[in-house]
């Protein structure tokens, strides 16, 4: 069974959803994880589906990326299997002004202590910069990994927390 | 010194004796925001004219149901509250306004909307304590006040105390999609 990873980016308009779910599945392509949102107004869609091969996908989903609005790209990705479940589930939240390098350098932070970035989401609004990331860390590692974003952020000059995520209670 | 609590009684912002001045209200990435505001001594003339100023810039914004000195770019620990007339409001002490203030119990967590007029763009979901008992102290007569609430003005003291202490709902929220583009401006 094919695995497919598509994305669909480009200019809004009602009804690219209905769209790109419609050629999926004409071709009986099964829709699983998906994520759809705006990014500063542009459509930007990510999802996985099983069944077809890729090709026919793509021949399917050129009409939409006719009139040069939006880019649709397919590619077969190899099925992960279950990941390895990580440690600790924390929120990363910074926000400051605006300025190059904040998820780079906090992100890193992240990454050399063994953090996975699970979910993440920036937002810049007027001069307003804001980072939240969802990141699973190596158990006991959250105080030494507090401690570094704190001077990182310090460098940064933006205001960083890290706090537990809340955990399913049923 | 273990001060005697007590609640607010009639305390109304009249007893201030000073008219407030409408202060312009700071916008994130304000570094004064994100600081940590010291304790104020309650009684200097300086605390009770930025307790009326508060009050004042609270009254003229449309919506505010409370106002801390970061807010008005004074880093300090001192906030204005005042939620009577609010839909969602159960408990209501009406306009007050209180001096180094700290949380002392809290409980029955529940998850809500929340906005700030120093982050006018965004809101967020936070979780916060619908039970709450909060200590800390009069402008002006130095009183200290015990404040049992819940609800809706449980939230807005939380939010508060969080900024004197330099903290903002985006430091609170929930999740990576726990943060939203605000729709409806008061």
């Amino acid at each position: 069974m094919n695995e497919l990873a598509i994305t669909v980016i480009g200019r809004d308009r009602p009804g690219i959803v209905a769209d790109v779910a419609e050629a999926l599945a004409r071709l009986g392509a099964n829709l699983t994880d998906s994520t759809m949102t705006r990014l500063r107004g542009h459509f930007a869609m990510t999802l996985i589906c099983v069944g077809p091969a890729a090709a026919d996908v793509e021949a399917a989903l050129a009409p939409l990326a006719a009139d040069g609005q939006l880019l649709a790209t397919v590619r077969a990705v190899t099925p992960d299997g279950e990941t390895t479940a990580a440690g600790e589930p924390y929120v990363l939240a910074v926000h400051g002004a605006d300025r190059m390098g904040i998820v780079a350098a906090m992100t890193r932070v992240l990454a050399d202590a063994g953090g996975n970035v699970t979910d993440l989401s920036t937002r810049l609004t007027g001069s307003l910069y804001v980072v939240v990331a969802e990141v699973e860390l190596p158990s006991g590692s959250s105080d030494e990994v507090a401690g570094r974003l704190a001077r990182t952020a310090a460098e940064l000059g933006v205001g960083v927390s890290l706090r537990p995520a809340d955990t399913d209670l049923l | 010194m273990t001060a005697e609590y007590v609640g607010l009684d009639d305390w109304t912002p009249e007893v201030l004796a000073v008219p407030g001045e409408v202060l312009p209200v700071v916008s994130a990435p304000d570094p004064v925001l994100s600081r940590p505001g010291p304790e104020v001594d309650p009684t200097s003339d300086e605390v009770v004219r930025l307790a009326a100023d508060l009050v004042a810039t609270m009254r003229v914004s449309p919506g505010c149901v409370g106002l801390a000195a970061p807010q008005v770019g004074v880093s300090a620990q001192v906030f204005a509250v005042d939620v009577a007339g609010h839909p969602k409001a159960v408990t209501v002490h009406r306009t007050f306004v209180l001096c180094n203030a700290r949380v002392v119990e809290a409980s029955r967590w529940k998850a809500g909307r929340e906005g700030c007029m120093s982050v006018p763009d965004l809101t967020g979901d936070v979780k916060r304590a619908s039970r709450l008992v909060v200590e800390g102290v009069l402008p002006g007569t130095g009183k200290p006040v015990r404040l049992v609430t819940d609800g809706f003005e449980a939230r807005a003291l939380q939010h508060e105390i969080d900024h004197c202490a330099g903290l903002l709902f985006l430091d609170r929220v929930a999740g990576a999609h726990a943060i939203y583009q605000r729709k409806v401006y008061l």
